[in-house]
């Protein structure tokens, strides 16, 4: 089977977000990337469908700046076989013109299988695996924290409100993912070192125009500072009161 | 938990290859998931941690530095040192154990072995399916290992063992003890299997420091072992004393994984800790503090770090690594003692690190050679004059 598993870099979730001082994007001169974290249950998912079949491929597809090489390697290092790096400058893409450049070069690989993250943990934007299906014009399952492989179908389980629905798909498919769908491994000390020699294809695409810009970023308000009401039993009824009539909770 | 912050004031970052950094935030990963949430109770438990023994092995941790032909990484010395450094950060019991397996046991059954010894062992001790000792250091044979009694005679097709060993890291958990004992008066490596007759390996107890790692007695009582299970390349004592070199190459990076983990932690607790109205950061003495140690870090940092180039050059001699695993271990030792006092009462509890540091690095400043045998060794290679007698 061959799985195609479509990779952002990100900035590390430790990272204390600055804006920039045109007040519309990220501050990037000190971060710290990172492989989107839903991403890598994406990755061990395409690893253990490969080791359980006994054979196959996992390309990783990544989009962005020179910097998104280390997120593939990461991705190599935990066993992918090879990698397409589409190289872009380093400007915000939104979710139109991402999606645009990955199906273009989607349409020209061979694939059963699309794995990719529920979301990225920067933008926020959930769409990317959606988008990329309705323009492959192919099915797509979000949210997915269990999958199975069948003999020309797959069987896929996804949160929904208040329980699970279970959903059955032709290949090729887009299954995104989300945490619980499995334990994603650690690169192991040999594959770091086989990663190197693993090909990176580097692609060029024409980018899409942006449908969207972004007006401003704001931080969110400082929050207020607590309240100590007092201290034991004797501080019950007053803290109650404050819940109910100050802060309205209860 | 606060996120680990790894000092780095001179961007050694930025002389590492990309496989370099790789390899060393792996094992930093690996070690904030897996090490940190356990070891304060392991290390009051007094107790190893033995279901990280396979985990090491997928990371391929154990021998990371030997070929790949043996089921190892290949990595360069540079990278093995990383390993080592974000181990100790996590515990000096957990880098000893990778030490004793990597360094002291499959590096001689590597350098001095026989094929078919190596291809036995050598990839079962990498995955840690088998665990490997050391046994060189006696009752009465310590800074002399030259004065040991443990002695092997010829028997037919057998050699036969007696005398015993102390103070050997891994020794009770061990498989395969990688024995170092005179026949016919020359120093020669064997390997002793556990259940052999005669052979027993009784764990020291009642330490206070590193406490969470096995450290045994070997006893050998008329000992049968094998003809074939002697190291046939082993001659001499420069036999032992070359994995060492290797060891100790290992504990110059592992202290300052010790030394940075003691850092972060008093940055932290004197950037949060208030007393006369302030942080005890923006106190005068608090930042001498501070700074004393961030430079003898960084320090330590440069030139170790050049110290595993030369390696990789294959120019690094063995006294290089002396004073380099004598500066790093005093340091880190030092370190652990001012951040210990700096974190005031809450510096004695498990809740912190420095503590446990500060008691590891008592017998890593002991271990592998004490401190002071490392100013001989330097001592009488600048001057020509050997004073150890
Ligand atoms: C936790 C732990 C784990 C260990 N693991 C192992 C292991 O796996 N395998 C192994 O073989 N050994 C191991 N050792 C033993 C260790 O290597 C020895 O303890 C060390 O070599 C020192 O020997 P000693 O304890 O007999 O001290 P001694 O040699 O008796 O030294 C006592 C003191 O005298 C000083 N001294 C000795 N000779 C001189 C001299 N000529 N000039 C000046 N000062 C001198 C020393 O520096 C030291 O301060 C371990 C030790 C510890 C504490």
């Amino acid at each position: 089977m061959k799985i195609v598993v479509c990779a952002k870099q990100v900035p590390d979730t430790e990272t204390k977000v600055r804006i920039g001082s045109d007040g519309k994007t990220i501050e990037t001169s000190d971060v710290n990337y990172i492989l989107n974290p839903y991403d890598e249950y994406a990755v061990e998912e395409a690893l253990q469908i490969k080791e359980k079949q006994g054979s196959g491929e996992v390309t990783v597809l990544s989009l962005g700046p020179e910097r998104v090489t280390s997120a593939i390697r990461t991705v190599l290092a935990m066993g992918a076989d090879n990698a397409i790096h589409i190289k872009t400058n380093d400007t915000y893409l939104d979710s139109y013109a991402v999606s645009t450049a990955l199906s273009e070069v989607l349409r020209e690989m061979e694939y059963d299988l699309i794995l990719m993250g529920k979301q990225a943990v920067d933008d926020d934007n959930v769409q990317m695996g959606p988008r990329i299906a309705a323009l492959l014009a192919i099915p797509c399952v979000s949210v997915v924290t269990r999958l199975e492989i069948n003999d020309g179908h797959l069987v896929a389980e996804r949160e929904v409100e208040g329980g699970v629905e279970i959903v059955e798909a032709s290949f090729p498919a887009i299954i995104t993912c989300q945490k619980g769908l499995n334990e994603p491994r650690y690169a192991s000390l040999k594959g770091i070192m086989m990663a190197k020699k693993k090909p990176v294809e580097q692609k060029t695409v024409e980018i899409a125009g942006a449908k969207l810009s972004t007006l401003k970023m704001e931080y969110p308000p400082a929050r207020k500072e607590g309240k100590i009401v007092g201290e034991g039993a004797e501080a019950v009824p007053e803290l109650v009161k404050l819940l109910h009539e100050e802060a309205k909770v209860i | 938990m606060k996120t680990y912050n790894a000092v780095d004031y001179f961007d050694l970052n930025s002389l590492l290859s990309e496989e370099e950094r790789m390899v060393r935030n792996a094992v930093r990963q690996f070690v904030t998931n897996e090490v940190m949430p356990i070891i304060a109770e392991c290390y009051e438990k007094g107790e190893f941690p033995m279901h990280l023994i396979p985990r090491f092995g997928e990371l391929d941790l154990l021998g990371a530095n030997l070929p790949e032909k043996y089921g190892c990484a290949g990595l360069n010395n540079v990278a093995y040192g990383l390993v080592n450094q974000e181990l100790e950060r996590g515990d000096s019991g957990i880098r000893s154990f990778a030490s004793v397996q990597g360094a002291l046991v499959m590096y001689p059954i590597f350098s001095y072995g026989s094929e078919e010894q190596k291809d036995y062992w050598l990839p079962k001790l990498a995955t840690g399916e088998k665990i490997g000792c050391f046994g060189l250091t006696e009752p009465d044979a310590g800074s002399d290992p030259g004065s040991m009694l443990t002695r092997a005679v010829e028997d037919g097709n057998s050699y036969i063992l007696n005398g015993s060993k102390m103070w050997i890291t891994n020794g009770t958990i061990a498989d395969v003890a990688v024995v170092w004992a005179k026949l016919d008066g020359e120093v020669r490596g064997f390997l002793v299997e556990r259940g052999i007759k005669g052979y027993s390996a009784p764990e020291i107890k009642r330490k206070y420091s590193l406490r969470a790692s096995v450290t045994s007695e070997l006893i050998f009582d008329d000992v049968k072992i094998p003809k074939v299970n002697i190291l046939p390349k082993s001659r001499g004592l420069k036999s032992p004393l070359s994995c060492l070199s290797q060891a100790r190459y290992g504990i110059a990076w592992g202290a300052i994984g010790a030394a940075q983990a003691c850092y972060d932690e008093a940055l932290n607790y004197t950037l949060e800790r208030k007393q006369f109205g302030k942080p005890i950061a923006s106190f005068q003495i608090t930042q001498g503090k501070l700074v004393k140690i961030l430079t003898e870090i960084s320090k330590a940092q440069l030139m170790t770090l050049q110290l595993g180039r030369l390696k990789d050059k294959g120019v690094c001699k063995y006294t290089h690594i002396s004073l380099v695993k004598r500066n790093n271990v005093e340091m880190a030792l030092e370190t652990a003692r001012t951040v210990r006092n700096m974190l005031g009462a809450n510096g004695i509890t498990a809740e912190y690190q420095a503590m446990r540091h500060l008691c590891n690095l008592e017998s890593v400043y002991t271990y592998e050679g004490t401190h002071d045998i490392h100013t001989l060794i330097v001592g009488s290679d600048i001057t020509g004059f050997p004073a150890f007698k």
